[in-house]
């Protein structure tokens, strides 16, 4: 079965939607965070009527106008992404995965953009309150507008609420609230968002950092990192609590992510965590058979304690990869061969009525078809793994090979992790580092800890992207989790299409992103309105 | 309270509200249309700066109601979505093109340091308002006109055109449709720079420009409507769901619906009448009257395109793959969950209203340029 696919398709229509998520993904957290950075620092200015916090908040805000802009231009382009390129997709869940994206639309995105216009143009056309006002819609704005694509996202991770309708032959929604209340979603969302703040946190302490270093700005530069560094320190304590939170919950949703951000390929009791390793690449995602074994070069281990991370306790058994794909029965685990077969019946069920409904929608074969699919022990033993089935394969050994197929990219997956996980570390000793030398009046004559300040922000934005990674490669080859694998979701259309927009993107976002950081870096070194413009406030 | 209402009732509800989103977005077209123009209009470098600065606060409008078109329209039609856009590839990606390039440049032209120069980023605002306006025109013609699609079984889309969506250009009706469109943005950009922005040259120039744009658009949109209603309908047999072709079906639509009818005449007449009074009494309120009737308009064609058993989403060459409001749409319980949703569309267009007042109280004059309060483009 595996043969009717065109992978380099495929491939190339993953590329683009890797390329344009991520580039994407380079502008939103600081919109996430610096907005309510900004909010505060105007509540300063509004409270005590100090000009000095008007010139903080315009300088900030002119900062992040420019990374508004091309957060935007992205946006729009995965948005419609889902229907060019995974127009399958787009149908098969379109009834669930639609609708958080509308949502996003009618609740989210115009309070930004409206209030963003007040905000940029409205200081000396409406009441200092309103302006005040505007400022916070704005960014409520965005972390609703993240709420709902992370609903959306969240949903593909670990799909609830919904049944499959053999009629449309498609998942439909029967509960918004479990879709829009999941654990995935709740823990998403709290974690991404606080991730924002964090690398926004950074964002403004590196900035700050430079202006100390070049010994400008003393009071703005002082000011901001107060407020940043108090603003990262709480976020980051939310950030990698749950952090450890999803990882508990992909050990139920998604025991294959988990195992691969920890290449575990034997599953154990007191499972061991590692804290960090080099792995020799000589196993990979590609050669997983019966025999694999993980091949560190070189680690460090923290007995127990994935075990103790994943359940809390140390005693529980955590599956490993090859567990996973050949079954464990002593852990009640099905083996992927199984799974295969039971998607596999579903499918053909699913063809099955199709065909006698061509001749007689009403016949009673297709009824009773259909009452199969309303049926809790076929929805729970063969609906319930319906992607699987596309791996399905009438020879026994071709399928078994599949079943060792369905392996995410493990040591992409395991760095992800790991350089996430330590880089979070280092943020929130860098957050307390800087809020007590602040409060000590002893930052200024700390010139390398200032520069560790500025070149902080680009690993910030390192452990940002290497988020996404460890979700969206962990869960390879599922687009939805157990239901739909990712080269079953792909448009039909002709590799060379794909290929031509890859490359234009490609073209057109290296383009801006290199003015975005030219413009950005400009900025900053021009600072804030000069003090004599003050007289005008 | 939505619960109660019976699935069609709810497409039929959805089909309204995406007719709204489409009528409001083609209105807000005075965005695209106003960037095409500001070199026409603009002959100095701050003049040009006022008319970008009067686009400038507004063109983040066009694009949300543009991204929330999109979303409205994959959480109530999934399967128009998976079909038109999964199918129609370039068009819709050339479309999509024009508007990265839009977003960044308002934000890029004039900061020191952009790398491409202000120039450039003006050539993309124009890019954006000629391929925004036109391919949408375009796309929105193949409602009547159909494109080459087939539907499988489990209803996957196959497109039969190598072309994937640049097949449409070579039909005159959509691209008659198309630059109608095109000058419709332009003459609305027209009518808002001669509300928003106070200056003698500018206006002059304006009343010129408005000569040039309004009348092809008129001609044109003439033209692309009295071809449909002569032309051959894609029609829905509501017994046993079968689509075939009924002459003339558009306009049967048009009369077997008055309310609309009514709709589509006082649409003209706002239209006309808007373009009227600025042309031949120097009035500044021409938008109020042209952008409305351009909203009615496009609201009531797309009423006719879908209701009275209308296929809105036409296949020409496989008329029973067509798409109808029925089929392409979400489960009841979904359209329930969304049609709640949507009572927020009223609350979001009065804060809109509210705000967009506040900042348009003062017109944009070349004073405002030097005040160094605001920010400016
Ligand atoms: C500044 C960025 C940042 C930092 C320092 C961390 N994370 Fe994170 N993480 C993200 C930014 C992020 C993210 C970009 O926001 C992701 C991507 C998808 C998501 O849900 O959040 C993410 C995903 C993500 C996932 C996968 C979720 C999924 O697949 O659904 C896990 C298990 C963790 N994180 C765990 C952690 C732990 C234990 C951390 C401990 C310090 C941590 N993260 C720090
Ligand atoms: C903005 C942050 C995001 C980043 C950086 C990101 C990253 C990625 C990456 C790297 C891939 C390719 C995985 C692979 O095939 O190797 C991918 C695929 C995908 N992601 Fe995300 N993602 C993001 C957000 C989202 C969200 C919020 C959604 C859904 C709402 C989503 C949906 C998808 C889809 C549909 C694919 C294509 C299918 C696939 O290859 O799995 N992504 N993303
Ligand atoms: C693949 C999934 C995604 C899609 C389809 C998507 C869609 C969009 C769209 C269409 C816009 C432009 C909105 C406008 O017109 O103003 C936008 C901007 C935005 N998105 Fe996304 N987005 C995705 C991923 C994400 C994620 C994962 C987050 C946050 C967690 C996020 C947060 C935002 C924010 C805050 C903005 C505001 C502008 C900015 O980027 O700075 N988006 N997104």
């Amino acid at each position: 079965m595996l043969e009717n696919i065109d992978f380099t398709l495929v491939n190339w229509s993953r590329g683009q939607f890797a390329l344009t998520a991520m580039f994407h993904w380079i502008f939103v957290p600081l919109t996430l965070g610096l907005s309510y950075i900004m909010a505060y620092m105007e509540t300063m200015y509004v409270k005590t009527g100090d000009p000095e916090w008007k010139r903080i908040t315009k300088f900030w805000m002119k900062l992040f106008g420019i990374n508004f802009a091309i957060g935007v231009a992205t946006g729009i382009i995965l948005e419609f992404e889902f229907g060019t390129n995974w127009s399958n997709y787009s149908w098969f869940v379109g009834d669930i995965f639609g609708a958080p994206l509308a949502i996003e639309g009618i609740m989210a995105f115009f309070l930004e953009s409206t209030f963003i216009a007040v905000m940029f143009f409205g200081w000396d056309k409406v009441s200092k309150r309103f302006h005040l006002t505007a400022t916070w819609l704005t960014a409520i704005g965005a972390s609703l507008s993240a709420i709902w694509i992370l609903v959306a996202n969240a949903w593909m991770q670990n799909p609830v609420g919904t049944f499959f309708n053999p009629e449309t032959a498609r998942n439909e929604m029967i509960n918004f609230w479990d879709v829009f209340l999941s654990e995935t979603a709740v823990n998403k969302f709290v974690h991404t968002i606080t991730s924002g703040f964090v690398l926004a946190s950074i964002f403004v302490i590196g900035v700050s950092s430079w202006f100390l270093i070049k010994k400008r700005e003393l009071l703005l530069a002082k000011r901001s990192i107060v407020i940043a560094s108090v603003f990262g320190l709480i976020s980051s304590f939310v950030l990698i609590g749950t952090g450890d939170s999803s990882a508990k919950e992909i050990v139920k949703t998604q025991p294959m992510k988990l195992a691969a951000m920890e290449a575990l390929y034997e599953g154990q009791t007191n499972a061991p965590l590692v804290a960090f390793g080099i792995l020799s690449g000589k196993e990979n995602h590609k050669n997983v058979d019966a025999d694999s074994q993980a091949d560190f070069l070189f680690k460090i281990e923290i007995p127990s304690m994935l075990s103790w991370l994943a359940y809390g306790d140390t005693d529980n058994f955590v599956a490993g990869i090859k567990d996973l794909i050949m079954g464990n029965e002593e852990q009640g685990i099905l083996s992927y061969e199984e799974k295969i077969k039971r998607g596999y019946e579903a499918q053909q069920a699913l063809l099955a009525l199709k065909k006698v409904q061509k001749n007689n929608p009403e016949s009673p074969e297709a009824e009773a078809l259909k009452a199969k699919f309303r049926d809790p022990d076929f929805i729970e033993n063969n609906v319930k793994y319906f992607g699987y089935g596309n791996f399905y394969d009438p020879d026994p050994e071709v399928l078994k090979k599949n079943a060792f197929k369905m392996v995410p990219p493990i040591s992409m997956t395991f760095y992800a992790f790991h350089i996430m996980v330590i880089l979070g570390g280092l943020f929130l000793l860098l957050f307390a580092v800087f809020l007590y030398l602040v409060m000590k009046d002893q930052l200024h004559n700390k010139k390398w800890l200032l520069w560790a300040g500025v070149w902080t922000i680009p690993l910030a934005y390192i452990a940002s992207q290497a988020g996404w990674i460890v979700a969206e490669v962990g869960r390879q080859p599922w687009v939805i989790q157990d239901l739909m694998p990712t080269m079953k979701a792909v448009t039909h259309i002709d590799v060379g299409s794909v290929m031509t927009t890859f490359i234009l993107f490609s073209v057109t976002f290296i383009g801006l992103f290199i003015a975005e950081i030219r413009i950005m870096i400009k900025q900053i070194k021009v600072g804030p309105q000069k003090k004599e413009d003050i007289n005008n406030v | 309270m939505f619960e109660s209402l019976s699935h069609l009732a709810l497409q039929q509800y959805w089909w309204i509200i995406i007719s709204v989103l489409g009528g409001a977005l083609v209105f807000l077209m005075f965005v695209q249309g106003g960037q095409t123009l500001i070199y026409q209009v603009g002959k100095s470098k701050d003049e040009r700066t006022m008319l970008i600065n009067a686009l400038g606060r507004k063109w983040e409008f066009t694009f949300t109601t543009l991204v929330t078109f999109g979303g409205a329209f994959f959480a109530s039609f999934p399967l128009f979505y998976s079909t038109s856009f999964g199918g129609a590839y370039w068009a819709w990606m050339v479309l999509l093109f024009a508007f990265i390039l839009q977003a960044v440049s308002y934000e890029f032209r004039s900061r020191p340091g952009n790398v491409f120069g202000a120039r450039t980023y003006e050539t993309f605002l124009f890019i954006n308002g000629l391929i925004g306006t036109f391919l949408l025109g375009v796309v929105v013609a193949s409602f009547f006109t159909g494109s080459p699609f087939t539907l499988t079984d489990l209803n996957e889309t196959r497109w039969e055109s190598p072309l994937r969506g640049l097949e449409l250009l070579f039909n005159l009706h959509n691209l008659i449709l198309g630059l109608a469109v095109f000058f419709l943005g332009r003459t609305l950009g027209l009518l808002y720079f001669k509300n928003t922005v106070e200056d003698e040259k500018i206006e002059n120039n304006i009343r010129k420009q408005l000569w040039y744009n309004a009348l092809p658009f008129l001609i044109l949109f003439v033209a692309f409507i009295t071809w449909l209603m002569f032309r051959d309908g894609y029609a829905i047999n509501p017994d046993n769901g079968e689509i075939f072709m009924e002459p003339y079906k558009y306009f049967r639509n048009l009369i077997e619906m008055p309310l609309v009818l009514i709709l589509f005449l006082a649409a003209v007449i706002l239209v006309i009448y808007g373009i009227a009074i600025t042309l031949f009494r120097n009035s500044s309120a021409g938008i109020w009257f042209t952008g409305p009737g351009t909203f009615l308009a496009v609201f009531s064609l797309f009423l006719v395109a879908g209701f009275n058993n209308t296929a809105f989403y036409p296949s020409s060459i496989d008329p029973q793959s067509s798409l109808t409001i029925m089929k392409a749409s979400s489960s009841h319980f979904t359209l329930t969950v969304m049609s709640y949703v949507s009572l927020m569309i009223p609350i979001v267009a009065a804060y809109i209203w509210f705000t967009w007042r506040a900042i348009n109280k003062k017109k944009i004059s070349k004073d405002e340029l030097s005040s160094g309060e605001s920010h400016f483009y």
